[in-house]
């Protein structure tokens, strides 16, 4: 039965960071960046929803909306602001960039809400489940995050299959400049990828905080790293990758906690995700690339 | 289709040349799939060991990957590549390079932030012999292997009359010295065969004339073989010996100049079949 | 002839500026100290400063002329320190002078690193890219994960090791010491770095890393950063030489560790994480790719900055972090290029091979 836990808890977890991981992917599949600062916008979200019911009483459902509506404009506007005039540049001068705007969304916050944790009230009201006698419990976050994860990635996937913006995007992230001679406006489809992608942040930083509830300036760096090797693990620029990457990262940082050691589960993770590496150069569903000589 | 119509000598192309010595190359029914298309099959070619040998075809024929097959930067799927008699079966890019097969690259593939000179010593990397611990705290044997260096990259970048561009950065030249230099690299390395892919692309007629001289001088100084990809059908016919025809991975002729230039096959794969009233 | 001999003399005349850079930097400060116009914090930085350097540099000799990216520099930093902290507490009753206790434990944690760059250079020459990049993440973050859970010890039965507990080191009650306490890192350590400790180390590095790259070895590890495949085709292995590459610049981050750990009386392993090596990644970047004397001066220069912006108090990182995202913005802006190219051209250097990744 603890296995059953233990295992829910991983899916659950995971669930999270297949979520920021989704973000990640887009956005690289897309500006073939890597963007540092997609963990602090977690943060962000986590904040906005902090604030909004704490100070001004909000509900729960206009507190997410709010801080959805705040990453996704922080995210247009970042991309305007620090990656857009990179476009032509080396990947290491945007990689630089973005890990500049990262410590300014952390030092703003820091600032803004000083550098004590904030105690998060979690926003799901869903009773835990209780199964098998008592011997399983599922908590709501759990059940929250899990659905949560599921709707968005189905939604995704029907928005970058069938509509006409999330085919701009695939055509974009296959060949800019052949999308822009089709007539696709490149600079609106990369907004749009990064104001999604964003939003998505700000609904994972909802459910961390609601799973973790302490709220700090840093607390979006971690979970932002582990998703990222969570993109890179399924294949980055892979939707249904990164989902994958995220879920087995939860379930084998969970269970590197419970069967090996507490202390060395981030390492147990890193660990796995280099060897997966050595196996599968490009990820579980990266495409391998071959130069043509 | 076109197997019926090959019409293949076995042996050297050119019988009167190097007859008394054996051929630098011999490729045996070399063939390749990927995923299931064949993109070149029952490829036999020698080469003798100062032959100027020419490679042609329609684009897509299969003619750089019978390059990448005899550097290995593709393993062959069937067939053998004898280099001097020495099967180079199991062998990779470095080993085949190390046993003397140096070459060109159709799409220009310099190291593009080094000089000239450096580019043409990084060629010279296999030569040398003194070890890392030599060159960091400048012992005797770095400053004699690098003045040696440096003065066999002057001598070779003066075929081309390249040898004061010598500490230029390589990216920042034309595009036709970029081509010399490639060649001037491959050289570098002491090769017993040297390939040429397309190296007059891109350049006007007289560059292209100067170009077939070179490539004469450089055949007659270090008395090696020479195989060359390329579309400019005069300077083919001017300075190869033996020309071999591919079409759709398969060779479709192989002779001197004259008979491939009086060949129907090949007439037809350049410029089509005639419709038959 | 002549041309011959200006063309060797550009690198040997670019190499003389970057000592001699330095070694003026470290007369001038020297005279300063002994004149007491250097403030306590600002002496404070000076083996951090030199710490950086050499960090930067080895890093540019990864990411710059390697051309791979790497975000785990500071794993190979926490090896020397740490190593070199319990090699220099071990030999503190045999070797009872300073500097060559320093020098010995430098080595000895310069080594350790090297070995376990051994380890990581697996991946680097089966991936590419980001996939690299990524790689090198996570071994940082594992040497770190790991150096927290480390508990060394030190009695007359020489070292204990264990990754349990204080306790669990069963270290003997008289003559026992504990090194590491896991979380809570090394303590009481005797501090041995000083400037010309530092100093001295920079040079080394420097004497390592620019003759390293003006030999044939680095003519090779550029050319494979240039075009692997060509490079294959002219017989240059790339395993050789990323591995040379790779541990000369995990080796001189090690020595550096130490450096860094033996100025401090405790130090922890949360101390070398990911955003020290992101900080390393920064002075090379904006020091520019495969330029070694832009390494050392961003990296002097950046890690002053804070201290020169302490009177913003608050605002200093929050500044820090928009004088980052501007330099970036206006370095890669097409026409301040333009414009650094026009003024650059009369004298385009050899050395400053600047390469996009």
């Amino acid at each position: 039965m603890a296995i059953l836990m233990n295992l829910i808890n991983g899916i659950s977890l995971g669930s999270v960071y297949a979520i920021i991981a989704l973000g990640y992917t887009m956005v690289y599949g897309i500006a073939k960046m890597l963007n540092f600062a997609h963990g602090d916008v977690i943060m962000v979200g986590g904040y906005m929803a902090f604030c909004s019911m704490t100070y001004l009483n909000w509900g729960p459902v206009p507190a997410v909306l709010l801080a959805i509506a705040v990453c996704t404009v922080l995210g247009i506007v970042v991309e305007r602001l620090a990656y857009k005039p990179l476009r032509q540049a080396p990947s290491l001068a945007v990689l630089i960039t973005a890990i500049g705007v990262s410590y300014f969304l952390q030092n703003a916050a820091l600032l803004i809400w000083g550098s004590d944790p904030k105690v998060f009230t979690s926003v799901i009201h869903i009773p835990s489940q209780r199964l098998f006698d008592g011997q399983l419990i599922i908590t709501g976050t759990a059940v929250a995050t899990v659905l949560s994860c599921v709707v968005i990635m189905i939604a995704l996937s029907l928005f970058t299959g069938k509509t006409k913006m999330g085919k701009a995007m695939r055509a974009v992230s296959e060949d800019k400049g052949a999308a822009q001679l089709m007539g696709i406006n490149v600079n609106f489809t990369i907004s749009m990828t990064f104001a999604i992608g964003s939003g998505l942040a700000a609904i994972a930083g909802v459910l961390l905080c609601s799973a973790y509830p302490t709220l700090m300036p840093t607390t979006g760096s971690m979970p932002g790293i582990k998703a990222f090797t969570a993109a890179v693990f399924g294949g980055i620029g892979s939707i249904p990758g990164a989902m994958i990457g995220g879920i087995l990262l939860g379930i084998i940082e969970i269970f590197g906690k419970a069967y090996i050691s507490t202390q060395l589960s981030d390492a147990i993770v890193f660990a796995v995700l280099i060897v997966v590496l050595l196996v599968k150069p490009t990820g579980l569903l990266g495409k391998q690339i071959r130069e043509k000589v | 289709m076109f197997s019926k119509l090959v019409n293949v000598p076995s042996g050297a192309m050119i019988p009167d040349r190097d007859i008394d010595k054996s051929p630098i190359l011999e490729c045996i029914n070399l063939g390749i799939t990927f995923g299931g298309l064949k993109a070149v099959e029952n490829f036999n070619l020698t080469i003798g060991r100062t032959e100027i040998a020419g490679l042609i075809g329609p684009n897509g024929a299969g003619k750089t990957t019978v390059f990448n097959l005899l550097t290995k930067v593709y393993q062959p799927t069937k067939g053998t590549i004898l280099l001097d008699g020495t099967d180079t079966h199991g062998m990779n890019t470095i080993q085949v390079n190390r046993a003397g097969i140096a070459r060109t690259f159709q799409n220009i593939r310099l190291f593009s932030n080094l000089s000239v000179e450096d580019n043409v010593k990084a060629g010279m990397d296999n030569a040398m012999k003194y070890n890392m611990w030599e060159g960091i705290f400048r012992l005797p044997r770095y400053h004699k292997e690098e003045k040696i260096a440096h003065d066999r990259a002057l001598e070779l970048l003066s075929i081309f009359d390249m040898q004061d561009l010598a500490s230029a950065k390589s990216g920042s030249l034309p595009y036709g010295a970029q081509r010399r230099l490639e060649i001037v690299r491959a050289l570098a390395t002491n090769p017993s065969l040297l390939l040429l892919d397309e190296p007059a692309a891109g350049m006007n007629p007289s560059e292209t004339a100067e170009l077939m001289e070179n490539i004469r001088k450089i055949r007659d100084t270090f008395q090696i073989a020479v195989l060359l990809i390329e579309h400019d059908m005069k300077l083919v016919m001017n300075i190869c010996e033996g020309i071999c025809v591919l079409n759709f991975g398969h060779v479709i002729a192989k002779g001197s100049p004259e008979e491939i230039q009086a060949n129907p096959a090949v007439i037809e794969a350049y410029l089509g079949k005639k419709k038959e009233a | 002839m002549k041309k011959k001999f200006r063309a060797a003399g550009k690198t040997a005349r670019s190499n003389f500026l970057t000592f001699g850079i330095v070694v003026a930097a470290y007369i001038i400060i020297m005279a300063l100290q002994s004149g007491g116009m250097i403030s306590s914090a600002m002496s404070g930085l000076m083996v951090p400063i030199c710490a950086y350097i050499v960090m930067a540099v080895s890093l540019n000799l990864t990411v710059g002329i390697m051309g791979n990216l790497s975000l785990g520099h500071a794993g190979f930093m926490s090896v020397g320190a740490f190593v070199g902290v319990i090699t220099a507490m071990s030999l503190q009753a045999s070797i009872p002078s300073g500097p060559l206790r320093l020098a010995l434990s430098m080595a000895v944690g310069g080594l350790c690193a090297g070995i376990v760059s051994l380890i990581v250079v697996i991946p680097v020459l089966r991936l590419q890219g980001d996939y690299l990049a990524i790689v090198t993440l996570a071994f940082g973050e594992i040497i770190k994960n790991i150096v927290n859970c480390l508990y060394v010890g030190l009695d007359k039965n020489g070292l204990h090791f264990t990754m349990k507990n204080a306790m669990a080191l069963n270290l003997d009650a008289a003559t026992g010491k504990k090194i590491m306490q896991g979380p809570m890192g090394a303590v009481g350590i005797t501090k041995l770095s000083s400037l010309t400790a530092g100093f001295i180390l920079i040079i080394l590095s420097l004497i390592v890393v620019l003759n390293l790259i003006n030999s044939r070895a680095g003519r090779a590890i550029m050319s494979l950063r240039d075009n692997r495949i060509a490079a294959e085709s002219i017989g240059i292995s790339p395993a050789r030489y990323k591995i040379m590459a790779f541990v000369t610049s995990a080796v001189l981050a090690g020595m550096a560790g130490t450096l860094y750990a033996m100025n401090f009386s405790s130090i922890l392993a949360k101390k070398f994480d990911f955003n020290t090596s992101i900080l390393v990644l920064v002075f090379v970047v904006l020091g520019g790719m495969g330029n070694i004397r832009g390494s050392i001066i961003a990296a002097a220069v950046l890690t002053v900055l804070p201290e020169m912006l302490r009177q913003f108090a608050d605002y200093r990182m929050l500044i820090y972090a928009i004088v980052l995202i501007l330099v970036m913005l206006i370095t890669n802006n097409p026409r301040t290029k333009q414009l650094l190219a026009k003024i650059r051209s009369p004298k385009s250097g050899k050395e400053e091979t600047e390469h996009v990744l």
